[in-house]
C-alpha cells in the first residue's frame, strides 16, 4: 500500500482497495456511512441495504482481521443471520456444542448440557472463528449488491477527522492515494473497542477495568478431545494461571485461554517458547499441535453514557464492552445492528421521527446494562477481589462437587441470551391474560416449528400482526408502514404444541404485533384496529 | 415468612457447643472456608429471597 496508510494483515482480503469518484469530487453526501467492517458494521450494512437504505461501510483493512477472537455465536445471532442471508454457511462450517464441564484444580466440579430446547431452527451456540462469521456476512451482502441493494464497501479507507455539523457528519478518509473527504447524513460507529470515531469526539466511558491479563492460544491439533467446553478454576497444569478454558472450533482448532494475572510482561508471555510450555502442560505429554494464533487481552465492563450523539451513532464494542465471559460481546453487537437497521430505515424514508433512534440507545442501552451486569458479576466469581469473596469462590466450588445446589453459584459466564425491552417506551401492553412470559411485549420471538419451515422464517423484517387461532382486523392507513398479515390456525399450523406452548399458554388465541427486529411490541386475546395501530404508532414513536 | 428473630432453636446451648466443635482444631482458613460453606448450605435451605436480604441487613448491624 501506499503512503498514508498501512494495512494490517488479514484473514481474508474480502474488499481490497480501490479508487472511486468520490476521491476526486468535493465532499459527497451519503445518507449512512457505517465505520468498521466488523461483524457489527457488516450486518448494519446489509440490513440497511437490503431494506433499501443506501449505506456506505469504511473500513481502514482490506477484509476479516486476523485471529479467531469472538467464537462463540448465540442463538439469536443466528436467527438474525438467517434472516439476512447470512446464517447457512455459519451453520455448515460452525461447531456445534452443548456440554460443558467445570473443574476446580483436579476434580471436575459438575458438567452442564445446554440441551437445546427443541423446535428451533438454529441450535443454541456455534463456535466459529469471527473472520468466517464476517466473511459470510461478505458474502451475504454481495449477493443482495446483486439483488441491487444500495451497499458500498470501502476497504483501506481509514476515517483520520471527524466533525458534526447540525445535519450532517464531514469524514476526512485517509487512503493508500492520500485523502478525501466525504458527508454522511447519518453516521454509524461500528469501530470497535478503541473507536476513533468517539476519540474525535471526545466522548468516554463509564464503568470499571479489570486489572487481569488473558492469554488465548489458539493450536491447530487432531487430538481426541471432545466438542465441549472445559473451564478450570484454579487449574492443576503448571503456569495456566487462574482459570483456563478448553474449547473447540472449526479447522480442527482449540482454544485455549490462560488467566495470567495483572503484573505481567506482555511481550514475554507471547513467545512462542513460554506459550508452548503452557499448552504442553495443559494438554499433557505427547500431544502434538501447531499454534495458530495468540493474543494477550485485558477486558472492560463499560459503556457510553448515550448510543446516539445527534448525526452519530454507537454500536457493538464502539458503545459497550464486557468480560469474554458468555459470549455478550459479539452477540449485543449483533442485536444492535438488528435493533438500530430498521429504525434507521424508517427515519431515512421519512417514515419515522428521529425520536425514533432514542429508543435505540433506551433499548441497547438495556441490553448493555444487562451484559455487563452479568459480565460483571462472572468475573468476580472467576477473579475474586477480596480475601472473602475467594473464601466464598472455594467453598462454592468446594460445594459444588457434591451438592446441586451450589452449582447455580457456580458462574464461570452466564451464556447470552437475548435482551428483552421490558417496560421501555416502544414497548406496548401486554393483555393476553396469563400469556407465556418468554413472548411478553419487549422479548424476542422464540422460534417454533410450522407445519412447513419456522415461525420466525415468516417473520421477514416488516411489522407482522400475527394472528394465533384469531381473526385479523382489516386495517387501513398504517402510516406508511408495510405490515404483514401472518394467521396461522394451531390445528394445521403447529405439528408439535411448541407454537400453542411458546405464544399461547393457557390462552385459546392470541394477535401479536412484532417488530421488524422481531420484538413483540403488544399481544391481545383479539384485536381490534385502534388498539393495533396505537401500538403500531407507539412503535415507531409517533406521539398520540 | 419474615426472617425469625426470636428464640427458636431447641437447647441453643447444645447447638451452640455443635457449631464450636465443628471448628475444633481447624485453622483460622479452615474455620473460614467451614464458616462460607455453612452460610450457603443455611441460605440454600432458606431460600427466600426477601428473608435472606433481612437476615443480611441485620449482619450487618454492629
Amino acid at each position: 500500500m501506499g503512503p498514508g496508510l498501512r494495512a494490517d494483515p488479514v484473514s481474508f482480503r474480502l474488499y481490497p482497495y480501490a479508487r472511486v469518484p468520490d476521491q476526486d469530487a468535493p465532499a459527497r453526501r451519503h445518507a449512512v456511512v457505517v465505520v468498521g467492517g466488523g461483524p457489527v458494521g457488516l450486518a448494519l450494512a446489509l440490513d440497511l441495504g437490503r431494506r433499501g437504505s443506501p449505506v456506505l461501510l469504511l473500513d481502514d483493512n482490506e477484509g476479516a482481521g486476523q485471529g479467531s477472537r469472538a467464537i462463540c455465536f448465540a442463538k439469536r445471532t443466528l436467527e438474525i443471520a438467517h434472516r439476512l442471508g447470512a446464517a447457512t454457511p455459519m451453520l455448515d462450517k460452525g461447531v456445534v456444542w452443548n456440554v460443558g464441564r467445570v473443574f476446580h484444580g483436579e476434580h471436575q466440579v459438575f458438567e452442564f448440557d445446554l440441551q437445546p430446547e427443541t423446535g428451533h431452527r438454529n441450535p443454541a451456540f456455534i463456535n466459529l472463528q469471527q473472520p468466517y462469521f464476517e466473511r459470510f456476512l461478505v458474502d451475504a451482502i454481495r449477493t443482495a449488491q446483486a439483488e441491487g441493494a444500495p451497499i458500498e464497501l470501502r476497504g483501506g479507507n481509514r476515517v483520520t477527522a471527524m466533525t458534526q455539523e447540525a445535519d450532517h457528519a464531514a469524514l476526512e478518509v485517509t487512503t493508500p492515494d492520500g485523502a478525501y473527504t466525504l458527508e454522511a447524513d447519518w453516521l454509524i460507529a461500528c469501530d470497535g473497542a478503541h473507536s476513533s470515531i468517539r476519540d474525535f469526539m471526545g466522548l468516554e466511558f463509564e464503568g470499571r477495568v479489570f486489572e487481569d491479563n488473558f492469554l488465548i492460544a489458539d493450536v491447530r491439533m487432531t487430538a481426541g478431545f471432545p466438542t465441549e467446553r472445559w473451564f478450570w478454576f484454579a487449574p492443576p497444569f503448571e503456569g495456566a494461571g487462574k482459570s483456563a478454558l478448553l474449547h473447540k472450533q472449526p479447522d480442527d482448532i482449540w482454544r485455549l485461554d490462560f488467566q495470567l494475572g495483572w503484573d505481567i510482561d506482555r511481550a514475554a508471555e507471547l513467545a512462542p517458547e513460554k506459550v508452548r510450555a503452557r499448552v504442553d502442560a495443559m494438554l499433557g505429554p505427547g500431544v502434538e499441535y501447531d499454534l495458530d494464533w495468540t493474543s494477550v487481552y485485558t477486558f472492560q465492563c463499560r459503556r457510553m453514557r448515550r448510543f446516539r450523539h445527534g448525526r452519530v451513532l454507537f454500536a457493538g464494542d464502539a458503545a459497550h464492552q464486557v468480560s469474554p465471559f458468555g459470549a455478550r460481546g459479539a452477540n449485543s453487537g449483533i442485536q444492535d445492528a438488528d435493533n438500530l437497521a430498521w429504525k434507521l430505515d424508517l427515519v431515512i424514508r421519512g417514515l419515522a421521527p428521529d425520536t425514533l433512534l432514542d429508543s435505540y440507545c433506551q433499548e441497547r442501552g438495556s441490553g448493555a446494562d444487562e451484559n455487563i451486569l452479568h459480565s460483571t458479576r462472572a468475573t468476580d466469581f472467576l477473579t475474586p477481589k477480596s480475601e472473602i469473596s475467594q473464601i466464598f469462590r472455594d467453598a462454592v466450588l468446594g460445594l459444588a462437587r457434591r451438592h446441586a445446589f451450589a452449582r447455580s453459584f457456580v458462574n464461570s459466564g452466564r451464556l447470552s441470551e437475548p435482551c428483552a425491552y421490558d417496560g421501555l417506551p416502544l414497548t406496548g401492553a401486554d393483555a393476553l391474560t396469563d400469556g407465556p412470559a418468554r413472548t411478553r411485549p419487549g422479548a424476542a420471538c422464540v422460534d417454533a416449528p410450522l407445519a412447513d419451515g419456522f415461525l420466525l422464517d415468516r417473520l421477514p423484517g416488516e411489522f407482522v400482526l400475527l394472528g394465533l387461532n384469531a381473526p385479523l382486523p382489516d386495517l387501513a392507513g398504517m402510516e406508511g408502514i408495510t405490515l404483514h398479515r401472518l394467521a396461522l390456525d394451531c390445528a394445521t399450523d403447529d405439528p408439535t404444541g411448541a407454537l400453542a406452548a411458546r405464544y399461547l399458554g393457557a390462552a385459546a388465541q392470541a394477535v401479536y404485533l412484532i417488530r421488524p427486529d422481531q420484538h413483540v411490541v403488544a399481544r391481545w386475546p383479539d384485536a381490534q384496529a385502534g388498539a393495533i395501530t396505537a401500538a403500531l404508532r407507539r412503535a415507531i414513536a409517533l406521539k398520540g | 415468612m419474615p426472617l425469625i428473630l426470636d428464640p427458636n432453636i431447641d437447647d441453643a446451648d447444645g447447638f451452640y457447643d455443635e457449631l464450636l466443635a465443628a471448628h475444633h482444631g481447624l485453622t483460622k482458613a479452615e474455620s473460614d472456608a467451614l464458616n462460607a460453606r455453612l452460610i450457603l448450605i443455611l441460605a440454600n435451605h432458606v431460600g427466600d429471597r426477601a428473608v435472606l436480604r433481612q437476615a443480611l441487613e441485620v449482619a450487618r448491624e454492629k
